[in-house]
C-alpha cells in the first residue's frame, strides 16, 4: 500500500522508487528510438511524406539504424523490467484498474473542459489509467513488430500475424504515432498540472491541506 | 529594465533561496542543452566515444544474430504471381554507371581455405545443378521487393571447391568495387544460391550478370552482384558498407 504510506512532515508517497527510475530510462529510450526511428522511416517513407531532418537522431541511416538497435535493449530490458515489477507487485491492479469506458468517457470530458480532478496525485483518473495501460500497449506492439522488421525470417511468426514483412512496417509506424501522441498529451498533462513533475524524481508530495 | 527589477527583488530573498533558485535554473539549461545536444542528431554520433559505444553494440547484435540465426529456418516462399515489377535496381551508384562484365572471358577466382583454387567460368558455372526460388529481397533502407532468381545452391559450390566450412567468413570482391563477406552459417543455409538467372533470363547487367549471390536470410546490401572473387577466411573481411557502419550480420 505505497500509496497511503505517509513520513512524519506530511508528506505524502506517490511513485515508488522502481517506477521513477523505470520512468526515466523509458523516457530515454523512447526519445532515442522514436527520433532514430524517425531517420530510419526517412529512407523509405511509408507516406507521402518525410520528418524534418532537425528532428532525428544518427546522421544517415546507418548512424540511425546503430542507435536504434542499441537503445532498443535498454528499452526492452527496461520494459521487461517495469512489466515484472508491476505485475508481481500488485502495481498494475492497484493503480490501473479498473478503468471502464463510462468512466474513461466522463474524464475525457472533464478533461476537454479543464476540470478534471487532480487532489489526490497518488490516484489515477480513468483518463490517466487508460492512457498509461496504452502507452505500455503501444510498447508491446512496438517491440513485437519491431522484432518483426528486424527478423522476417527469423521471426516470421510475428510477421505473419501483422500480413508479413511490409504490413509489420506499418503496425510499426501507427504504434509509433499513437506512442508519440499520447506522450504529447502526457506532458501537456505535466505543464497544466506542474506540481506533478518532481513527484516523479522524488516520489512524494506534500499534503496541501 | 525587467533586469534590474529582478536583482532587486532577488535582494529581499535570503541567499541560501537564490542558490537553491539558481540551481535549479542551472539544472534545466543543463537538461535543455542535453536534450538538444541529443535532437541535433550527428553532433553527436560523431563523437568518438559515443561512435565506439555504438560500434560495440552493433558488434555484440551481430553475436546476438548469429545465435538467433537457424540453419533449418527457411525464408518465406510466393507464388511468382507476387513478383514485384519491375524490381528495382539499387546500388551504391546510378543506374547509368552500371558495370559490363565480359561473359566470354569471365572467370571467377576461389580463394582462401579451399582444395581447389581454381578459376570458374560461365559455362562451367552454367553446367552446376540449378534451383529457384521467388523470395522477398528486403532493403536496409525499409522497402522491399519480390524477385525470382535461380542458380546453385552455394553450400553445393563449396563442397566442390573442397571449402573449409569450420572457417568463419566467406568473402566476395566485385567488378564494381564493391565488397562484403557473410558468415559461414549463413553460406550453407539452403536457400543461399550463387544465381546466374533473374525471372529465368540470364542476369542484365542491372541485376548483376554475371552472377549475384542471393541471400534470402540477409538485407540486400549482403547479396553482392558481379561477383569477381570469393575467399574463404576466419579474418574478417568487412564490407563496403559495412565498413561505414552498417551492422555486418545484417540477417533477416
Amino acid at each position: 500500500m505505497e500509496a497511503v504510506q505517509q513520513t512524519p512532515a506530511e508528506w505524502t508517497k506517490i511513485h515508488p522508487l522502481v517506477v521513477r527510475v523505470t520512468h526515466w530510462i523509458n523516457a530515454l529510450a523512447i526519445l532515442v528510438m522514436v527520433a532514430s526511428g524517425w531517420r530510419i522511416y526517412n529512407a523509405a517513407p511509408l507516406f507521402p511524406f518525410r520528418i524534418p531532418s532537425e528532428l532525428t537522431l544518427g546522421g544517415w541511416l546507418g548512424g540511425a539504424l546503430q542507435w536504434h538497435f542499441a537503445a532498443m535493449w535498454l528499452l526492452v530490458l527496461n520494459g521487461l523490467a517495469y512489466l515484472a515489477w508491476g505485475i508481481a507487485s500488485g502495481h498494475f491492479r492497484r493503480k490501473f484498474l479498473p478503468v471502464t469506458p463510462r468512466a474513461l468517457l466522463r474524464d475525457v470530458r472533464e478533461a476537454l473542459r479543464g476540470r478534471l480532478a487532480h487532489e489526490d496525485l497518488s490516484v489515477y483518473n480513468a483518463a490517466q489509467r487508460a492512457a498509461y495501460l496504452a502507452i505500455i500497449l503501444c510498447g508491446i506492439v512496438l517491440v513485437l513488430s519491431g522484432l518483426a522488421i528486424w527478423k522476417p525470417v527469423q521471426f516470421q511468426e510475428i510477421a505473419a500475424l501483422m500480413g508479413d514483412y511490409e504490413g509489420a512496417r506499418f503496425v510499426h509506424f501507427a504504434a509509433m504515432a499513437l506512442l508519440v501522441f499520447l506522450v504529447l498529451i502526457h506532458i501537456l498533462m505535466v505543464i497544466l498540472v506542474p506540481r506533478t513533475f518532481p513527484t516523479m524524481i522524488t516520489g512524494r508530495l506534500r499534503r496541501t491541506s | 529594465m525587467k533586469r534590474r527589477t529582478m536583482e532587486a527583488s532577488l535582494a529581499d530573498h535570503s541567499p541560501r533561496l537564490i542558490r537553491s533558485i539558481e540551481r535549479r535554473i542551472f539544472f534545466k539549461q543543463g537538461l535543455s542543452l542535453g536534450a538538444l545536444a541529443m535532437l541535433s542528431g550527428c553532433n553527436l554520433t560523431d563523437d568518438e566515444s559515443v561512435q565506439t559505444l555504438l560500434n560495440g553494440m552493433s558488434r555484440w547484435n551481430d553475436g546476438v544474430q548469429g545465435r538467433l540465426f537457424s540453419r533449418t529456418k527457411l525464408a518465406p516462399e510466393f507464388p511468382e504471381s507476387a513478383i514485384t515489377k519491375p524490381f528495382p535496381f539499387n546500388a551504391f551508384y546510378g543506374e547509368d554507371e552500371i558495370t559490363l562484365v565480359d561473359g566470354t572471358d569471365y572467370r571467377m577466382e576461389v580463394g582462401g581455405m579451399v582444395r581447389e583454387r581454381k578459376a570458374w567460368t560461365l559455362p562451367e558455372l552454367y553446367a552446376l545443378p540449378q534451383t529457384s526460388q521467388v523470395t522477398r529481397h528486403i532493403c536496409v533502407e525499409g522497402w522491399s521487393a519480390i524477385g525470382k532468381w535461380s542458380g546453385v545452391r552455394f553450400s553445393e559450390f563449396l563442397s566442390r571447391i573442397g571449402a573449409d566450412t569450420t572457417a568463419k567468413y566467406v568473402g566476395f570482391k566485385c567488378a564494381d568495387d564493391y565488397y562484403t563477406s557473410i558468415d559461414m552459417p549463413t553460406a550453407l543455409h539452403p536457400q543461399t544460391l550463387l544465381t546466374f538467372r533473374y525471372a529465368d533470363e540470364i542476369l542484365p547487367p542491372k541485376y548483376g550478370f554475371p552472377m549475384k549471390l542471393r541471400i534470402p536470410t540477409k538485407l540486400g546490401f549482403k547479396n553482392p552482384k558481379h561477383i569477381m572473387e570469393m575467399f574463404v577466411t576466419n579474418e574478417y573481411p568487412g564490407g563496403y558498407w559495412e565498413d561505414q557502419g552498417y551492422n555486418w550480420f545484417s540477417g533477416s
